[in-house]
């Protein structure tokens, strides 16, 4: 195997409404970039293979596993991830509905339910479930986070 | 009470919703290296050929460190080598670490390293490990060290036996009229905490060793990398954040031992290692599995005689913490029951499977499942409701435990009056099957279970507390914020002890075990317990401070002051009173003059009376209190697919004093939760080499978003008189009858005995003879 050095380049991000400048390997992970290189480490591993939503984040008006987009299809997108949400809704019912115990799947969780109420302002149980079974909490809240997706929908009305 | 008992919000909550929340692997720093391992992709081989040359010359890889000259580890009995050195006992051993400058040259690192494996024959299931022609896989097991109360058997693969010999079997025999045996089996599993664990590491120039870890026990780490290592303890700091998620899992000392490898390699460099999702769920401990055979004897009425047991615990290649847990299955080996003649013999057995570490429960839904599904086997067998059976023959005051303890209404909680609140909530008298037309079936389980822990004696529970110039106080315990929001349930004990707003509590999260007081591990349900009565005896000792400065200034008898309402007064004339603000860090007169300081409390707590068992009968006392509880689940069958839906899951559990609701609750059904989740749909598969199939999320797949039921939760008050208010342990009793109800709800739909798990609908049609 050649050991030659990775090439990087230069990539300019836009995560919570700020510009950021990175030197990047063309395989890196947005959750990796987002972790290592902006400090931003609120989104979390958690199998690095798609399977638990630790590290949803938004890409525009929709939610993604950061481990498994690499940081360079971010460019020219807006990412939100948990530090760029301030005092919403959801935050605030995850909050009064106990729904998080570790909180360690509560970001992924979080920025979830934050784009499906985005997305859908009015959905139905089956998709909220299309939506949130993407994402695993082993400590199990289920119950509590749908009380507080409920809750939210139910203060708009 | 103005504070006990309520729904207060958790006090991590703001940094938890807003990404703030710090775990392990949150750490970085500029210069720090990473680590990976490389690991066995096999259950039983020699290492013929171990080739680093190609990767030693990847540019930034910095070290690797292989097993050579490495001293045997264990927390009971020291038999694994921290890295594998010419054998492999299990898939997911370590081989080798390569540390490096980014996690991508480590990797790459590891992947230039080729090594050379001779396969062995597998031992791929405990009763295998017994047959007389089985290989050994610790040859050497006569030789290892090993502490009080470890009984390993050189010569065969039994790393230790705990015996229950209560009151005389043949005579329990002789009187029993109605006889069932039962055999049971499941496979070892995973905790799969959403993070992986993480361990940093760095030896500083004065020698010191700092270890930050997501840990349940960073005491433990200190003790055993110092005994291990023969390094003084002092000289060891250990650093452990919010941990995200354990459930028994991160009570082992594993990735903590490689992490200081790595560092001792690079000459004290800091070096971060996580695992990857993988590496979690085979290198670092899982969850045990088991095979059972239960047999019952009664009399034609149901009056419990007698009951025999063998348990082979699937401990995995190394003991670790599996001879506890194989302890523990004997400590409590039968349901929460008056039986007078109990026979046990419960072995923690070397296969080559992952080695396993505590998982929620402690070994009791494992054993529960055992043994309550038997409870509905006799039941059948006398045709008698199995409610009806247990609440005949529940636990009482006065009664002996398996270790011939006997209990007082302090130390068991209330079997009869659970089982009473279970039948109405289930909605029992309505008959346990219904048959819904259209190969629809509709059924219910129940299940009785009890619980102590069995700590080591001497645990010892630290809190200190110190005063804000506000009058508000700092908390430090040495419990670890694993979610269970233990640290909330303090401070409410804390504000109600010294009558003052919660607001004024401010907890510090993290341990540190150089300025945190030692919480033993934040194990077993004793967090409140333990680290609640350290917190009264610390709020005493703040409140001797503050009335011995006060009735000086008052000028009134100590006897005549009270604390509370952020003021120190004199009880015959309240108005007569100073701030504690003015006093907490002493007092100054009007020219000035001073006296006292910084009021600093200090308490701690160490449980009485727990024994070691005698090791031919097992008798002893192994925990303060049992902790009891009934559930049920109701589940619906479809009898041509044998897919099922999970519809409700009940618990009635006497928690002796509800502290806090919101979290209590929370609790109980996250352990309902996993408990079904292990029990329905969660095991490792092994092929024949012993090798794992399913080390992913993706293809080990605990229950997801929709899949939940309808949880219930209900409590009963029993008060324990030693703990604070009178609570019981909390965290774990949810989990413990969830695989037994669950395989006593398919059993009456199927009209068949179901008694392996996982629960999956295979094995439901296999059972029914699908495959003849
Ligand atoms: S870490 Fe991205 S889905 Fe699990
Ligand atoms: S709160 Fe622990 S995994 Fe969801």
């Amino acid at each position: 195997m050649a050991a030659s050095p990775p090439q990087k380049i230069n990539v300019s991000l836009d995560v919570n409404g700020e510009t950021r400048n990175v030197a990047i390997r063309p395989a890196d992970t947005l959750l990796f970039i987002l972790r290592e290189y902006l400090g931003l480490t609120g989104a979390k591993p958690g199998c690095l293979n798609g399977d638990c939503g630790a590290c949803s984040v938004m890409v525009d008006h929709t939610v993604y596993k950061s481990c498994i987009m690499l940081a360079v299809e971010a460019v020219g997108s807006k990412v939100t991830t948990i530090e760029g949400l301030k005092d919403s809704p959801i935050q605030h019912a995850f909050i009064e509905n106990f729904a998080f115990q570790c909180g360690y799947c509560t970001p992924g969780f979080i920025m979830n339910c934050h784009a499906l109420l985005k997305n859908h302002p009015q959905p139905t149980y089956e998709v909220i479930k299309e939506w949130l079974s993407s994402n695993i909490c082993r400590c199990t809240c289920y119950e509590e986070i749908q009380e507080a997706v409920m809750s939210v929908i139910e203060k708009r009305e | 009470m103005h504070i006990i008992g309520k729904g207060i919000t958790r006090k991590d909550s703001l940094e938890k919703v807003t990404g703030h929340a710090k775990y392990t692997a949150d750490f970085e720093i500029k210069g720090m290296l990473h680590a990976r391992t490389v690991i066995s992709p096999f259950g039983h081989a020699l290492i013929k050929q171990l080739d680093l040359t190609e990767a030693q010359r990847i540019p930034g890889v910095r070290a690797i460190v292989t097993g050579d000259h490495l001293p045997l580890t264990g927390e009971e009995l020291r038999d694994r080598p921290p890295i594998a050195v010419d054998r492999v006992r299990f898939n997911g051993e370590v081989v080798a670490i390569v540390v490096a400058d980014t996690p991508y040259l480590a990797m790459r690192g590891v992947e230039a390293i080729k090594v050379q494996y001779e396969q062995l024959p597998v031992v791929n299931s405990p009763s295998e490990a017994l047959k007389p022609d089985a290989p050994l896989l610790h040859p050497n097991m006569g030789q290892y060290e090993k502490i009080q109360g470890v009984y390993p058997e050189p010569g065969t693969n039994i790393a230790t036996r705990t015996k229950i010999r209560k009151g005389d079997r043949t005579k329990g025999w002789a009187e029993s009229e109605v006889v069932v045996e039962e055999k049971f089996a499941f496979r070892t599993s995973d905790h799969a905490a959403m993070e992986t664990r993480c361990s940093i590491a760095q030896i500083h120039p004065g020698g010191t060793i700092e270890i930050t870890s997501s840990s349940q026990a960073p005491f433990m780490i200190k003790k055993l990398i110092g005994q291990y290592f023969g390094i003084q303890p002092g000289t060891i700091k250990v650093n452990t954040p919010l941990v995200g998620g354990a459930y028994g899992g991160k009570a082992s000392v594993q990735l903590e031992i490689l992490a200081y490898l790595a560092t001792r390699a690079v000459g004290g460099r800091i070096v971060k290692m996580m695992n990857t999702r993988e590496e979690d769920m085979l290198t670092s401990p899982g969850h045990i599995g088991l095979e059972a055979q239960v047999k019952l004897g009664c009399t034609k009425e149901g009056t419990l005689k007698v009951a025999e047991l063998l348990y082979l615990w699937d401990g995995g290649a190394y003991s670790d913490k599996s001879i506890d847990l194989s302890r523990a299955g004997a400590v409590d080996c039968t349901g929460p029951y008056n039986i007078e003649n109990i026979w046990c013999d419960s072995l923690c057995m070397y296969t080559n499977h992952p080695y396993a570490a505590p998982f929620r429960g402690f070994s009791h839904s494992e054993v529960h499942f055992a043994f309550e599904r038997t409870m509905d086997v006799l039941a059948k067998k006398l045709n008698m409701d199995p409610l009806e059976l247990r609440y005949k023959n529940a636990i009482l005051p006065g009664h002996t435990t398996p270790t011939q303890f006997r209990l007082n209404a302090s130390t068991v909680g209330n079997v009869p009056k659970c089982i009473e609140k279970l039948k109405e909530l289930m909605n029992w008298q309505e008959g346990q099957v219904t048959n819904l037309g259209q190969h629809k079936v509709r059924a219910k389980g129940i299940a009785c279970t009890w619980k102590t822990s069995t700590i080591d004696p001497n645990a010892s529970s630290g809190v200190i507390l110190t005063y804000n110039p506000d009058g508000s106080i700092n908390l430090i315990s040495g419990v670890v914020e694993i979610g269970t929001g233990t640290k909330t349930v303090l401070a409410q004990i804390l504000a109600e002890q010294l009558k003052m707003d919660i607001k004024d509590i401010h907890v510090q999260m993290h341990v540190d075990t150089v300025n945190t007081p030692e919480h033993w591990k934040t194990v077993a349900s004793r967090g409140v317990y333990m680290a609640g009565r350290a917190v009264l005896a610390a709020a005493e000792d703040v409140i001797s401070q503050l009335k011995s400065l006060a009735s000086f200034i008052l000028r009134a008898p100590i006897e005549d002051v009270e604390v509370g309402y952020g003021k120190v007064f004199l009880r015959g004339e309240p108005s007569k009173s100073i701030p504690i603000k003015d006093i907490a860090y002493g007092y100054t007169f009007p020219n000035g003059n001073s006296i006292g300081g910084q009021i600093i409390g200090r308490g701690h707590y160490m449980m009485p009376g727990i024994t070691y068992l005698d090791k031919e009968t097992g008798a002893g006392k192994p925990g303060p209190e049992w902790e009891v509880a009934a559930q049920g689940v109701e589940i619906e069958l479809d009898t041509r697919e044998y897919r099922y839906r999970i519809l409700r899951a009940v618990t009635v559990v006497d928690v002796g004093k509800v502290l806090n609701e919101k979290t209590l609750t929370g609790q109980v059904k996250g352990a309902m939760s996993m408990g079904l989740s292990f029990a329905a749909r969660e095991t490792f598969y092994f092929d024949s080499l012993g090798t794992i199939l399913n080390p992913q999320l993706r293809t080990y797949r605990p229950i997801r978003f929709g899949e939940h039921p309808k949880y219930e939760v209900a409590f009963v008050e029993t008060p324990h008189v030693e703990a604070p208010f009178g609570a019981r342990g909390a965290g774990e009793h949810g989990l413990l009858g969830m695989p037994a109800a669950l395989g006593n709800s398919l059993s009456a739909a199927l009209s068949a005995e179901v008694n392996y798990l996982p629960l999956i609908p295979e094995l439901l049609w296999k059972i029914k003879g699908g495959e003849r």
